[in-house]
């Protein structure tokens, strides 16, 4: 990379410099390997650990397998591979390849994408601070006999509902920590940041998660636990809020279509199999829910024979009250409970940390290539940026709940109003389908036939789509969490506003190279002249 | 654990897990294509990228 060559020869090159030259080579993955390390790293978040078991648990037990692989089958995988289509034949992130794909109004796609990241990164970094603050208290049980009262009064001080300057010191500092790491590893580049951190924390996720596993399955009481998970509930697959579950499962694990796999694909060579690398991280992300939903339940199911209580009588068995309340509650009770409350927030930590990057690379791509910034200047200006804000947020006494709140709406609006978007104005609007189907077979030694484009094109935008109304419906009619209007006016819808704002102001400036210059490869129809992008220039404001 | 509970855990793992092994041996046998359309050249690699000189 340019920047390291410069900097060791102690010099700075000015930006009219950078201008003149040509266009940096794209940045690589190492191989294939190297990807599919990411990728799964990217993949394999929070979500695994904290919600996949609780969901699973709630909708159905065993018989959740059932939806859950129809939903990874027919709307996770190939919505998957729409993404790796996008980005690998446009080379860009979300909105460079949006914007090769149907010209600059499709760019707002991308931008949107961009801001989602950049919002679900400021509170995804408080969650991971809190997770290695954990990891750190396990030692010495310190939450003591009462871990409810420990994360809300003594860890996290929440007062009521509203925005508050009070800094917890004991969030900052680990949220700082977080942040200088993540800036580090995205100053770093692709190969030797994004692709060497996957390297060493996902073998690492995987074996301390193992050990955890093994453990709680040797805890009284762990049988009964997997009883209550994998006992099926065939009822539950009449209920039509069971198969929403399983699509939101696997919609919100798999981290797609919000720019994360359009990126990460974007810097595979040209000649990279992209469908068969994406059943590898498919079904290895899976693989890690259902490791983690065997080593929760077995602990679970400990915790229950402990308190003499059945497992349907536990509170907390998702997210936040799993991880922070249930979780340091078991650990406590347990012989040898430091070393499990070790490996299960270290765990945390580095499958979220491993997720928080990707995310952050969205947008530090989408700042490089639309303002011609180097990677290291990107990752400093928007990692500086947002931990401002992130540390402005959600270390103060009002964090949790702005997080929650945040959450709720990025997720089940933003990013699935993405996704929908990118269905209907890719494969609707501009009628791209055929040609990213193309695009993947000439690459990929797995072949996605016309149903992958019936999948894409009319499964997913109906399924997302009555998720978001239904979703929208709820918040709007019910509220959120008994949470006064005025602060989910302020913050879930506001936050959303925030990031149209964003979109639209990103859009409009102007790109430091032009972006049309290209040439998507292989030509389309194959054979054809060179087609499609390489729109007119003029139709951009680039340079 | 009760009879019904391990046929749904073993049927998980064989389901999800056999996926993955599946998956791997399928891009083990077929990592790359033989044949691409022509063209298709990359850019430089980042490591073989050309270094600015300061003189």
């Amino acid at each position: 990379m340019q920047w390291r060559a410069n900097r060791s020869k102690g010099v700075t090159v000015s930006d009219a410099q950078v201008d003149a030259a040509a266009p940096r080579p794209r940045e690589q993955w190492t191989g294939q390997v190297g990807f599919i390390l990411a990728a799964i790293g990217s993949a394999v978040g929070l979500g695994n650990i904290w919600r996949f078991p609780g969901v699973a648990y709630e909708n159905g037990g065993g018989a959740f397998i059932i939806p859950y692989l129809i939903a990874l089958i027919t709307a996770g995988i190939p919505i998957l591979f729409l993404d790796y289509a996008i980005g690998h034949r446009f080379r860009g992130s979300a909105p460079m390849a949006f914007r090769r794909l149907g010209g600059k109004w499709l760019e707002n796609l991308g931008w949107f994408q961009v801001t989602i990241c950049f919002v679900i990164g400021l509170y995804y970094t408080a969650v991971i601070a809190w997770a290695l603050s954990y990891f750190v208290f396990s030692f010495d049980l310190r939450w003591g006999d009462d871990p409810a009262t420990f994360l809300t009064a003594d860890f996290l001080q929440v007062s009521d509902p509203g925005i508050s300057f009070e800094f917890v010191p004991g969030v900052l500092i680990p949220l700082a920590i977080v942040w200088i790491a993540t800036i580090a590893v995205l100053a770093a580049g692709v190969a030797k940041g994004l692709q060497r951190a996957n390297v060493i924390f996902l073998p690492l996720l995987v074996v301390a998660f193992l050990v955890l596993v093994v453990r709680a399955l040797f805890l009284d009481g762990a049988a009964e636990g997997l009883n209550a998970l994998f006992t099926p509930n065939w009822e539950a697959l009449g209920d039509p809020d069971v198969w929403i579950a399983a699509y939101s499962q696997i919609f919100f694990s798999l981290s797609i279509a919000f720019g994360i796999m359009i990126t990460y694909a974007s810097y595979r060579n040209r000649k990279a199999n992209l469908t068969t690398p994406g059943l590898v991280v498919a079904f290895a992300n899976s693989s890690f829910e259902i490791l983690a939903g065997i080593g929760v339940f077995a602990t679970l199911g400990f915790f229950a024979f402990q308190q003499g209580v059945a497992i349907d009588e536990l509170e907390g068995l998702t997210g936040v009250g799993l991880s922070f309340i249930t979780f340091p509650a078991i650990v406590s009770q347990m012989p040898g409970g430091p070393i499990f409350g070790a490996l299960f927030f270290g765990s945390l930590t580095m499958a979220g940390f491993t997720s928080l990057i990707s995310v952050m690379q969205v947008v530090s791509a989408g700042f490089q290539e639309k303002f011609g910034l180097s990677v290291r200047q990107a990752a400093i200006r928007v990692g500086g940026v947002a931990a401002i804000l992130s540390i402005l947020l959600f270390s103060t006494t009002t964090g949790l709940l702005a997080l929650d709140v945040t959450d709720q709406w990025a997720n089940n609006i933003g990013i699935v109003a993405s996704a929908i978007l990118t269905s209907v104005l890719v494969l609707w609007v501009l009628r791209r389908g055929p040609e990213l189907r193309t695009h993947l077979n000439a690459v990929s030694t797995f072949k996605v036939g016309r149903i992958w484009l019936v999948l894409t094109s009319v499964l997913a935008p109906i399924v997302l789509g009555y998720m978001l109304i239904s979703r929208i419906v709820t918040l709007t009619v019910e509220g959120y969490g008994g949470l006064p209007g005025w602060y989910i006016v302020a913050l879930g819808w506001g936050s959303i506003i925030a990031m149209l704002i964003g979109t639209f102001v990103l859009n409009a400036l102007r790109w430091r190279q032009d972006p049309d210059k290209f040439t998507p490869w292989p030509s389309y129809p194959p054979g054809g002249a060179a087609a499609t992008t390489g729109r007119n220039a003029s139709d951009g404001g680039a340079s | 654990m009760t009879a019904t509970a391990i046929i749904f855990l073993v049927l998980a793992i064989v389901l999800v897990w056999g996926g993955l092994i599946a998956s791997v041996l399928f891009l083990r046998n077929r990592p790359e294509l033989e044949q691409y359309p022509a063209g298709g050249d990359d850019d430089h690699r980042e490591d073989d990228a050309p270094i600015i000189h300061d003189t």
